[in-house]
């Protein structure tokens, strides 16, 4: 069965069944990597993508559900992107494979909110599991990205 | 990891060296067991490496590429796996070498003892926080030589004195005006030859190391989803496989039925292996789908069946003496002074604590692509233990270990899991892929469940400690009995691990205190019960609960002493001498800049705790207030002695996320048993840190002209006892029991 999806302004036709996660297909499918596998659960976020602009889990999203919604994978963001700037500015990741997960879900909120408080970014972030523990980076990088970060904000050495 | 601390004979712990206690007690675990005995003769690194292709490693040694524009590559012969160690060995060779350090690149080294050997271990592999220590000197030595090589041919080409040379980000010049990049000079430098023992540098002559310019090097290809792990491989005509493992530990496959999981679209094949069934797969979705239609029988007649209550109920009797399983006997690991004596009355403290299994649960589950054809045998996955899982696979399809071949590739965290001692994921991967045959790639794909109820978990633990104080309040008699699954004890790590019935890991950090230096009578025992659940080093190991224990016990006395905790501490490093100076300072410093003493508001309390593991020692002074019960930390202030400091944002990186790490299990880690099966399987159940609930970590970095030593372990045991500490002062209740919040 044939389902068309659009992932990063491409159509792009899958062979899958529509119960079918959309994380087994960007990855397994159209090795779209980034995406990253953690939990199955929607727990971690390490498979975090966006929905029309909504970042959501992909472990969590049927393909069948998709329809017409616009798709944006880490690798949609194009690897200039403000955020992903600031993230190698701050030298956020430490193993990795939480940050395609971490970025799209920062992404999609400064897209929403251009300068979130505290609370903001509280909210936006603590579906995201980072076990290395990048936490305080996270927080000193969405501030950078918006525009928002002073001096005394970063406490590494 | 692979690190063991020395002989537990009841001497302390030799310290106070110039790079600190363990340094000197750091011994090589070459796991160097060919059919169950040691090889004599033969080093393990010959072993392990026995039947490695002959390499051309090029004019520049094993370590060092250079390209034709002059920019330097690396090669790594550590797992990358989050520890930021491309920082480090990149600017060893980089400040050796006066190379250009913006278009230095560093990566993976292929799998070979013989060349590769981490020398604090004997063999191939990264553990015990010695990625930079034990590069130190070599990366040293090969970046000074390949200086020397550009020196020379300059030298030769200009005719000019090498004397007069000088080299700077990789272009070589001299006074009269010649200038050459490494790549200009590449051809001729390559003809020279190497020095032996080339002349390093005077370190307070580093340009590079310590300053801020040492970052990371992977932060663009781990931001842009480019990183490549394990998970990430996909290779032409590759089939995915999962496992049905057992449902608990020992159990043994009776029967399968596969009639329906055969008729799941995409799967392609089922058998049994020796830990279950494989289902392979074009997918994982339909790997997963076969696997449960699978219908399947276990034999559990030699499984555990306990749960955890029962396995602690039975700890605290060993403890106590009520109880003696014939499977071990007490050891001694420190005894000074007439201990024969009661600890009873009103001048002892009697402290009691409980640790649960903890699974290291990294954000990438267990995985490993493997093809086999015959007895050649190829790797591609994030290999941690890298001589280990060639021995490992060597014995499956019949070959020598160097003849296994290991592509690495970055791992998504490990703290640990990814070095096995029985490689049980990749000898797993090898398995299917030897029945699969004709070298097609395998990836073996664990799920969450699969990997967090694998085991290989941080043992289980109790610690029964008294404290027989003298008239100011301090040690003057210390009984410790600790009862801890060994997880080296029967595995071929033994021999190297395992002295006197003692594996070392049970006891460091007990062992060596300086708390136990500064005590006239001691008497600390071990005890090791068997069970089939499956133990392994977690981050920072044995710290994991002899920091807390220690650290909790000590504020405790000072408690009853009502003495503070930092004054009682230094009367405790002062007493035990010369060996706690670097405890001494961490804490002035953690102290310091923390403000302790100063007030707080609203509720706030601080704790602080010391502790040496990795040959580091480490302060912080975490800062807390109990919220409906449930403790919020704030702020975490750390100090860190650990040597040279060569990237100091990525030290400070270590600090923040084994701050983290360690805040997660004392908080909330725990694998608990119901009739010997684990009860949590996914991180729902197994609660982890979330954003909202990180601390700010504020890193200082003692200076020290010291060789480097750790620090992807050393921060993790410490906030696991300072928050236990300002609990106390909130509370004046001990912390006995972990996770300090109870599902």
């Amino acid at each position: 069965m044939s389902i068309e999806l659009e992932i990063n302004g491409v159509k792009r036709p899958v062979n899958a069944d529509p119960d079918t996660p959309l994380l087994w297909v960007l990855r397994d499918e159209l090795h779209l990597t980034g995406t990253k596998y953690g939990c199955g659960i929607a727990q971690c976020g390490a498979c975090t993508v966006h929905l029309n602009g909504q970042a959501v889990r992909a472990c969590q999203t049927p393909i069948g559900t998709v329809g017409a919604a616009k798709i944006t994978t880490i690798e949609g963001l194009g690897g200039a992107h403000p955020v992903q700037a600031a993230w190698v500015k701050h030298d956020v990741p430490q193993c990795g494979y939480c940050q395609s997960g971490q970025i799209m879900s920062a992404t999609a909120l400064l897209a929403a909110t251009a300068k979130p408080t505290d609370e903001e970014i509280d909210a936006a972030m603590s579906g995201n599991l980072c076990r290395c523990g990048t936490y305080q980076r996270i927080r000193s990088a969405i501030k950078d990205a918006s525009g928002q970060l002073s001096a005394s904000a970063d406490a590494t050495v | 990891m692979y690190i063991k601390h020395l002989a537990p004979t009841g001497e302390p712990t030799e310290r106070g060296s110039d790079q600190g206690a363990s340094r000197r007690d750091v011994l090589v675990i070459g796991a160097a067991l060919v059919g169950g005995s040691l090889m004599v003769g033969c080093s393990p690194a010959d072993i392990m490496g026995a039947g490695a292709p002959k390499h051309d490693f090029g004019a520049f040694g094993p370590f060092i590429k250079i390209g034709a524009d002059g920019a330097v590559t690396v090669m790594n012969k550590h797992q990358e796996m989050g520890q930021g160690n491309h920082a480090g060995l990149g600017a060893i060779v980089a400040e050796e070498m006066d190379a250009d350090w913006s278009t230095l690149k560093v990566e993976q080294s292929a799998a070979n003892a013989k060349v590769y050997a981490n020398s604090l271990m004997g063999v191939q592999g990264t553990g015990g926080s010695t990625a930079i220590a034990n590069s130190w000197m070599q990366l040293r030595t090969a970046g000074a030589a390949a200086r020397g090589m550009f020196v020379q041919a300059a030298a030769a080409s200009w005719n000019v004195p090498a004397s007069e040379i000088l080299v700077k980000s990789g272009v070589v010049s001299h006074p009269s005006g010649k200038t050459a990049h490494f790549g200009e000079l590449l051809a001729a430098a390559a003809k020279v030859t190497p020095s032996a023992s080339p002349t390093l540098k005077d370190p307070k002559n580093f340009t590079l190391i310590g300053t801020d310019r040492v970052r990371r090097k992977d932060s663009a290809a781990k931001s842009t989803g480019q990183a490549r792990y394990t998970q990430d491989v996909y290779l032409p005509d590759m089939l995915t496989a999962v496992v049905a493992h057992a449902p608990r530990f020992g159990a043994k496959l009776k029967t399968f039925d596969a009639t329906e999981a055969r008729k799941v679209k995409g799967v392609v094949d089922v058998f049994a292996i020796p830990t279950g069934v494989a289902v392979v797969a074009e997918g994982v979705y339909a790997a997963r789908k076969g696997r449960d239609a699978l219908k399947l029988d276990w034999d559990v007649s030699k499984a555990e069946t306990r749960s955890s209550a029962d396995l602690l109920a039975d700890y605290h009797k060993i403890a106590k003496g009520e109880l003696t399983p014939a499977d071990d006997k007490w050891a001694s690991f420190t005894a000074k002074g007439d201990a024969s004596g009661k600890f009873d009355g009103a001048d002892v403290l009697h402290a009691s604590y409980d640790f649960p299994y903890l699974a290291h649960a990294a954000m990438e589950p267990m995985n490993c692509v493997a093809q086999v054809k015959g007895a050649k045998c190829k790797l591609t996955y994030g290999a941690q233990g890298h001589s280990l899982d060639q021995m490992a696979a060597a014995t499956v399809v019949l070959n020598l270990p160097g003849a296994i071949e290991i592509e690495t590739l970055f791992a998504g965290g490990s703290f640990g899991r990814r070095s096995s001692i029985d490689s049980d994921f990749v000898v797993e991967a090898v398995q299917i892929a030897k029945h699969v045959g004709k070298f097609r790639p395998v990836k073996l794909v664990w799920t969450r469940e699969d990997d967090m109820t694998a085991g290989r978990y941080r043992p289980m633990a109790h610690h029964a400690v008294a404290v027989k104080v003298d008239k100011d309040g301090y040690p003057a008699a210390w009984r410790h009995r600790v009862v801890i699954q060994s997880f080296a004890k029967g595995t071929m790590m033994a021999s190297m691990m395992v002295k006197n019935n003692i594996d070392a890991t049970t006891v460091e950090g007990v062992l060596g205190s300086p708390y136990l230096e500064a005590t006239p009578v001691v008497d600390a025992q071990v005890f090791t019960p068997h069970s089939p659940v499956t133990t392994l080093w977690w981050r920072s190991v044995g710290a994991t609960h002899a920091a807390p224990v220690m650290e909790h016990t000590i504020d405790q006395l000072a408690a009853r002493a009502k003495i503070d905790p930092v004054a009682y501490r230094r009367e405790l490093y002062r007493r035990a001498g010369p060996a706690a100076a670097r405890h001494l300072a961490v804490l002035n410093l953690a102290a310091e800049k923390a403000g302790w003493g100063t007030p707080l508001a609203d509720g706030w309390v601080r704790g602080v705790a010391v502790h040496e593991s990795f040959g580091s020692v480490v302060a912080n002074v975490c800062e807390v207030k109990l919220v409906d019960g449930a403790p919020k930390v704030r702020k975490v202030t750390v100090a860190v002695d650990c040597g040279v400091a060569i990237a100091r944002d990525q030290i400070a990186a270590q600090m923040e996320g084994g701050t983290c790490y360690g805040l997660s299990a004392a908080l909330y880690g725990a694998v608990t048993l119901k009739n010997g099966a684990p009860e949590q399987t996914n991180f729902d159940t197994y609660r982890a840190l979330r954003f909202n609930e990180a601390p700010v970590v504020e890193t200082h970095i003692l200076p020290s002209a010291n060789a480097p030593s750790g620090v992807g372990e050393p921060g993790t045991p410490v906030i696991m006892a300072s928050l236990p500490n300002a609990i106390l002062a909130a509370t004046g209740k001990p912390v006995s029991s972990f996770p300090i919040v109870q599902a």
